[in-house]
């Protein structure tokens, strides 16, 4: 892998789906960097210095200058490493714009509903109501793909592009989630774009090299979701 | 402004927005001239639904009939579509552009929902409002450093994305009982200095305006 334009390193927690969408981008680009990770436990001085406002990974230093926020880095990847490897964010303003327009609604209405579900301390009520907040979201996304693809492969065209990278760090995720919540997310009957785009993009050799094992994340998963419920029950 | 000829821009917007005034605000530093198109929230126009399918929401930029939307992520097409205009992400600096970018998301995520917790809430929400607003103008105080504004001596895109919530400060302060000027003296400075440009003159409204619309909100929600 190419070692240019200096000393990347990433401040990382192996099974968060934002600090794989900054792995997924260094690696689309081909470039090489020394990846650390963090114990949210025990945050490290060079964490919390180099993101003292969030506190949060990933945050990517480049020659010792903190890059914080999984959307900010892909975008500053793609900004600083131009001329290396292939461009996530199209050329075109509009294009552009519609790549981010995707980036930000992902994060709106799948994200956002999702981490709440997975916390363990939701009713009955409001896991409902969150399924369908995801479901809905996955169908939007479904037209999506269509108007961003237009037949080709990605979000981003023949290539991985920004949206990819942005869905693709969540993958696993979404896939273990099917798992803890018995709810097909990605369903070839309902968005089959949807469903093909994801092992497509699951045997890309970006991908393979840099998603978090799905039995790791499921056993993660379930670990945390009961240390919640063991909290929450302890508080009750 | 450069010129009478419109360059087909055309925005859907709604007065008091301050989503929607970083889009005008970004309009006018450009110098491009554009078609300003109030929308009606409660009875939103075909246009508007047609535009933004999606989310329903102001503000839309229409750009030769083609729809942006997204407060910022309209002010950086306009950066990118206009490339002869003053810029307002540092160009050719990818380090500045990404510290930009972060310090826009931060008032995005923090500022305005904290504002609305400070208006709508009462006991221990609106308290735990009040302290997080404290921090989170703090905080915005020590990105600003020394500087005239956020990117330092040219105003950019963090200083479109923060200043029209500046006319909403007063309405914080009241339902805060808290004072910008004590507890960020820069942050206050900094927002005397923006008030000077003709573009920020030009689109903010006055903040006793502002508050009177929140009142006003509160009436017809039945908030107390």
């Amino acid at each position: 892998m190419a070692r240019v334009g200096g000393e990347l390193k990433l401040l990382g927690l192996w099974a968060s789906p934002f600090v794989t969408r900054a792995k997924l981008a260094l690696q689309i680009k081909g470039l090489s960097y020394e990846y650390v990770e963090e114990d949210l436990g025990n945050k490290s001085e060079l964490l919390l210095s180099s993101n003292p406002v969030h506190k949060a990974v990933p945050v990517l230093i480049h020659n010792g200058k903190p890059v914080c926020e999984s959307s900010v880095i892909v975008q500053y990847i793609d900004d600083a490493f131009a001329g290396t490897g292939p461009s996530l964010l199209p050329a075109d303003p509009y294009q552009r714009a519609v790549a981010r327009f995707w980036a930000a609604y992902l994060e709106d209405k799948l994200v956002e509903p999702w981490f709440k579900m997975l916390d363990g301390t939701r009713t009955r009520a409001e896991m409902g109501e969150g399924v369908k907040q995801m479901l809905a979201a996955v169908a939007t996304l479904e037209g999506a793909l269509a108007q961003c693809s237009k037949g080709r492969p990605f979000f981003g065209g023949d290539g991985v592009g920004y949206v990819d990278v942005a869905l693709g760090g969540l993958l696993v995720w979404v896939r273990a989630s099917e798992v803890l919540l018995g709810v097909k997310f990605l369903d070839a009957a309902r968005t089959p774009l949807l469903a093909a785009w994801a092992e497509r993009f699951a045997s890309l050799d970006a991908a393979k090299a840099t998603l978090p094992d799905f039995g790791r994340v499921i056993k993660h998963a379930m670990m945390r979701r009961g240390a919640a419920a063991a909290a929450l029950a302890q508080n009750n | 402004m450069a010129g009478e000829k419109k360059q087909g821009l055309q925005l859907l917007d709604f007065w008091v927005s301050p989503f929607g005034q970083r889009c005008r605000i970004a309009l006018d530093e450009k110098g491009l001239s554009y078609e300003y198109l109030e929308q009606d929230l409660a009875n939103k126009s075909e246009l508007l639904l047609r535009a933004n399918p999606v989310h329903k929401k102001i503000p839309v930029l229409l750009h030769a009939g083609r729809p942006v939307c997204e407060s910022l992520i309209i002010v950086q097409y306009l950066d990118e579509a206009f490339p002869a205009t003053p810029a307002l992400l540092p160009a050719g600096d990818p380090y500045a552009r990404a510290q930009a970018r972060f310090w826009a998301d931060y008032v995005d995520k923090k500022l305005y929902d904290c504002g609305t917790r400070l208006w709508k809430l009462k006991g221990d929400g609106h308290a735990q409002a009040r302290t997080e607003m404290v921090e989170i103008l703090r905080t915005l105080e020590g990105a600003l450093g020394e500087g005239r504004f956020f990117g330092g001596e040219a105003f950019g895109f963090v200083d479109v994305a923060l200043v029209p919530f500046t006319s909403w400060f007063l309405t914080y302060e009241r339902f805060g009982d808290l004072s910008v000027e004590k507890e960020c003296p820069k942050l206050a400075a900094w927002a005397k200095r923006c008030a000077e440009r003709p573009s920020v003159a030009k689109n903010l409204y006055p903040p006793e305006k502002v508050y009177e619309f929140i009142c006003g909100l509160k009436k017809r929600f039945g908030i107390e």
